[in-house]
């Protein structure tokens, strides 16, 4: 009986081609509405078009077209001025699942798997019924490819409808057209247009045109004509190895000796490393790798984590820099103030990865939304599962009251005109799924984005802090020069008395000290009377200097006198306490006027009321 | 002297009263000056958290709490520079026995540059500040509102002093025979109305227009020998003056019928215990011995009245309504309550529903005899 049912289900079980399990699992790739369709379309044949614009060293310039064909369908047309697909690959590169030509390769890349754009070709041809079209030439005296094709879902084989010899007047490039369904939205982030902006601000160097179905054509246009450091391939390096991993690579490898093994199909580990590691894991570093049990392996990977290994090398990644990413926010917002990052290289799972970020504030941005949170991964920009994302997280954890910004309820994202930008950039970025629209959270990789956001969020902090002290100041600057000598004149024009003196106000406004000097004319002398009161919070220590033309009588305290030029400058040491007053006091020769203002030295300008500060040259002896 | 000249100097002297309070604030601000005082006025704090019950009246005044209006800050050097140009207008229109109204005042200050009014509403406010400072009314700084519409229709008889260009004359008016359906419209001075002589049992105050043509149509005035001041919304200072006067002058019971919505609510509470921005006029205008008819919320079970819903400005003004002092009483907590979860509200007009005789010949009847007034 038993055997029978085991029988009968033998004959229904049969291999499942790769390309009809994503026909019913589309929205693992991120086809699971009909606006993020075709997002996801252009998305994975923009990402195409800029690693193979930035692979043959061009800087890219590409055309995103959106049309509307009828009610449901658009046709979706991406055209870049890469190096081309040559004739006979770009079947499969278009109409075969999983072919590629970057997943053996650990380097820093957009595309990973050879899914993206074969998935897009799949969609269209399931909603729409209808063939992808693209255009291929690969250098200017060669001929352009045209292809019509579609996959055969049962085989993951690319099906050729027509292939044809087509003028193109383009030097070299790829050219793809897709009809789909979908529905085009513009005002959100989560847009075509918004996919565009942002891939624009990370990829400064690449000139984006993208023609929208209304007709209505956006440049985002490059900033910068140097195209970035083409990231190169690495050795897989021995932190974060699975176990799977090292036994499918001793089995497979051509050494013939483990300590050329190490030495050669890893990164990082020299001769003396690798019999340190054959030691500690007690096996015999000339053994034949192949030979190797799956005890011995496992300890050959305890050993890895015991002995110290340098971590991976960097040269394989490609970060934006902070230059870069300052340029591109400048370019696509504008804003008050922006603080850039690039953090040193780390190390997740053997894997290196780099965390850059950017802070914009101010401008145009609105004052009383939610931050912008702006996510890339290796250049590209990540649009859903904002919630589900390392990068929001870390901005998450993040205490943004103590950066100056409104953060309701006291934790999550903070409030106001601000942008936030994280990218990630690594030789496997690890993603929570196949979509590519959420960064695992890798506790390494949460903490270095926390860290670069920090690291910007304190440049905000200080903008802030000073803008608060200069708004202050300006608002007392109003306060003082404006509003108060209007107040004294009307109040005592509607008092009938005469204008009060505003300056003892000024000062205890400003906190200042006050220097204010009064003469009482006599018959023949005037008693003049300079007026020392301490309105600030500390004690201030300075010298007052009074310049006359004459010698001053009976002064009160007694001033060091010196002369120059025919003058007196009679000089005070005043030390003075907060909310003290003190005087000093003199008489002369009522023929001489009062004499010019009372100068200070030693004392900033800006804290004293009623005195200049004594001209620096003047400061000779 | 005659009584003409009598009144005539009786206002020079009240001017003059006026005029020495208003100096006063200059002189303040100009003693601060010169003691080296920044200059500032303090002024109580007028919020709901700073009102407070007077035992003695009975109505709503402001607490103890102070805010000043300081130097210190911008906000506060432009309102005392602004106190100031408005001080010198108002001495200077004492001085020409001149008035004004609260929006000419606005445009007047055009002309004051710094000192200009940004909005009405912030001239409107200076004014009440001056008031509460020199505890006086405006009508003494020779300012007035705009007329605002709200008119009372019933057995009564009033006579108006009216006094322009220097000279007094009256005039009897009764408010049902010498008006038209509009009724009569309470002037902004209601202090210059005297009550002759009146037939009614009580004074039935109405939010709504609509509501007040309706009573007027089924001849309520004259079948429950009511006196119907229609409200117009939140009710000026001079209809809700007018509504104590006669409360406390003829003895008439109060009520106050008005929509079942927190911002009614508010209406009655104006009338009954003062409002927030005006608690320094609670003494003046308020009548404690008001009762509210409705639209409660329980009518809105009880009677089964068509409802809207909520909205998230009403549930916001209700809960608002239960930290509110003035409606700290079982009543209204029970209401609001309830009202914050049947999470409806109704017009007064939704009693149509029950057919337009049903508010005069079943609703008032039931509610008035509920609340001892016939």
């Amino acid at each position: 009986m038993a055997e029978n049912i085991a029988e009968k289900l033998a004959e229904k079980q049969r291999e499942i081609s790769i390309a009809e399990f994503f026909e019913k699992n589309r929205h693992i790739l991120g086809f699971d509405s009909s606006t993020r369709s075709l997002i996801t379309s252009v998305k994975e044949a923009v990402d195409n078009a800029l690693d193979a614009c930035e692979e043959s060293g061009v800087l890219p310039d590409i055309l995103i077209e959106v049309h509307k064909v009828d009610k449901d369908n658009y046709r979706v047309v991406v055209e870049d001025n890469g190096p081309g697909i040559v004739k006979e690959q770009i079947p499969r590169v278009f109409g075969k699942l999983l072919y590629g030509s970057r997943f053996h390769a650990l380097k820093q890349s957009r595309g990973q798997q050879g899914i993206g754009i074969s998935a897009v070709v799949l969609y269209a041809q399931l909603t729409s019924g209808r063939p992808t079209a693209v255009y291929s030439k690969t250098g200017k005296n060669k001929e352009a490819h045209y292809y019509e094709l579609v996959i055969n879902t049962k085989t993951n084989e690319p099906e050729i409808l027509m292939e044809k010899i087509v003028p193109w007047d383009r030097p070299h490039g790829t050219r793809i057209e897709v009809e789909m369904e979908g529905t085009y939205v513009r005002a959100r982030k989560q847009s075509i247009y918004g996919y565009a902006k942002s891939t624009a601000i990370v990829n400064p160097h690449a000139r984006l045109t993208l023609i929208e179905p209304t007709g209505d054509t956006q440049v985002f246009e490059r900033v910068t004509e140097v195209l970035p450091v083409e990231p190169c391939e690495i050795l897989p390096h021995p932190e974060g190895i699975e176990l799977g991993t090292l036994i499918k690579m001793l089995r497979y490898t051509e050494r013939r000796r483990l300590t050329s093994f190490l030495t050669n199909e890893f990164a990082r580990i020299g001769h003396k490393t690798a019999k340190e590691i054959c030691t500690k894991a007690g096996v015999d570093p000339d053994v034949n790798p192949s030979d190797l049990s799956r005890d011995q392996a496992k300890r050959l990977l305890e050993a890895f984590k015991t002995v110290k290994i340098i971590a991976p090398s960097t040269e394989c990644l490609s970060p934006i820099t902070e230059e870069l990413i300052r340029k591109g926010l400048e370019k696509e917002y504008d804003v008050d103030f922006i603080a850039t990052t690039t953090r040193d290289a780390s190390v997740h799972t053997g894997n290196p990865f780099i965390v850059e970020a950017g802070i914009a504030y101010g401008g145009s941005l609105p004052k009383e939304e939610k931050t912008d949170l702006l996510r890339f991964a290796n250049r590209v920009p990540l649009l859903y599962q904002q919630g589900g994302c390392a990068s929001t997280h870390a901005v998450e954890k993040i205490n943004w009251r103590n950066y100056e910004l409104l953060q309701p309820g006291g934790s999550g994202i903070p409030q106001g005109p601000v942008v936030i930008l994280t990218h990630v950039a690594s030789t496997n970025v690890p993603f929570t799924s196949e979509s590519k629209e959420a960064i695992a959270d890798i506790p390494e990789i949460v903490d270095e984005i926390e860290l670069a956001v920090r690291d910007v969020a304190r440049g905000l902090k200080n903008y802030l802090a000073k803008q608060k002290v200069l708004a202050k100041r300006k608002e007392k600057e109003e306060i003082i020069e404006r509003v108060l000598p209007k107040l004294a004149e009307k109040v005592s024009e509607v008092a009938g008395g005469p204008q009060p003196d505003i300056q003892p106000i000024v000062a205890k406004i400003m906190g200042n000290v006050l220097v204010q000097k009064t003469a009482e004319q006599n018959d023949n002398t005037s008693i003049v009377t300079i007026r020392i009161k301490n309105f600030s919070e500390s004690q201030k220590e300075f010298k007052l200097h009074q310049v006359s033309a004459v010698e001053i009588e009976d002064p009160t305290p007694k001033p060091r006198v010196s002369s120059f030029d025919g003058q007196f400058d009679n000089i005070w040491k005043v030390s003075i306490k907060p909310n003290a007053e003190k005087k000093v006091r003199y008489t002369v020769k009522s023929e001489q006027s009062p004499g010019a203002n009372p100068l200070v030295e030693g004392i900033l300008a800006e804290m004293v009321t009623g005195a200049d500060a004594l001209p620096k040259k003047r400061v000779s002896e | 002297m005659s009584v003409e000249e009598e009144l005539l100097k009786a206002k020079k002297e009240k001017d003059s009263v006026t005029k020495q309070r208003l100096l006063q604030i200059i002189k303040t601000i100009y003693d601060q000056f010169t003691n080296e005082q920044i200059p500032q006025l303090l002024i109580p704090t007028r919020t709901k958290s700073n009102i407070a019950f007077n035992e003695e009246s009975e109505v709503w005044v402001y607490g103890e709490r102070e805010s000043a209006r300081s130097c210190k800050t911008v906000r506060g050097a432009y309102s005392l520079l602004k106190s100031s140009y408005t001080i010198e207008f108002l001495n200077k229109q004492l001085d020409e026995n001149r008035s004004s109204t609260l929006r000419e005042l606005y445009y007047i200050s055009e002309g004051w540059k710094l000192a200009k009014f940004r909005e009405q509403p912030e001239s409107d406010r200076m004014i009440e500040d001056l008031e509460i400072i020199t505890e006086l009314q405006r009508e003494n700084f020779h300012v007035r509102p705009e007329e605002n519409g709200a008119t009372i229709f019933g057995p009564i008889r009033i006579k108006e002093n009216v006094e322009r260009r220097g000279k007094v004359s009256e005039r009897v008016i009764h408010c049902i025979d010498d008006v038209g359906e509009g009724g009569y419209q309470i002037p902004y001075n209601v202090d210059n109305l005297d009550f002759v002589e009146h037939d009614a049992k009580f004074i039935i105050a109405i939010e709504t227009g609509g509501m007040r043509d309706r009573l007027i149509e089924n001849g309520f005035d004259t079948d429950y020998d009511a006196i119907i001041v229609h409200l117009k919304g939140q009710p000026a200072r001079s209809t809700r003056r007018l509504l104590k006067r006669m409360n406390e002058r003829l003895k008439l019971p109060v009520v106050v019928f008005t929509d079942g919505d927190p911002w009614s609510y508010r209406i009655f509470a104006s009338v009954a215990y003062g409002s927030i921005k005006s608690a320094h006029m609670s003494e003046y205008m308020a009548t404690p011995a008001a009762q509210f008819i409705g639209v409660r919320p329980s009518d809105i079970v009880n009677y089964d009245l068509p409802t809207d819903k909520l909205s998230d400005q009403d549930v916001r003004a209700l809960q608002s309504e239960l930290t509110d002092p003035r409606f700290c009483t079982d009543f209204w907590k029970d209401e609001i309550n309830l009202q914050l979860e049947l999470k409806k509200k109704s017009e007064q007009q939704a009693f149509a529903s029950r057919g337009l005789d049903y508010v005069t010949d079943v609703y008032l009847p039931e509610r008035l005899t509920s609340l001892g007034i016939i």
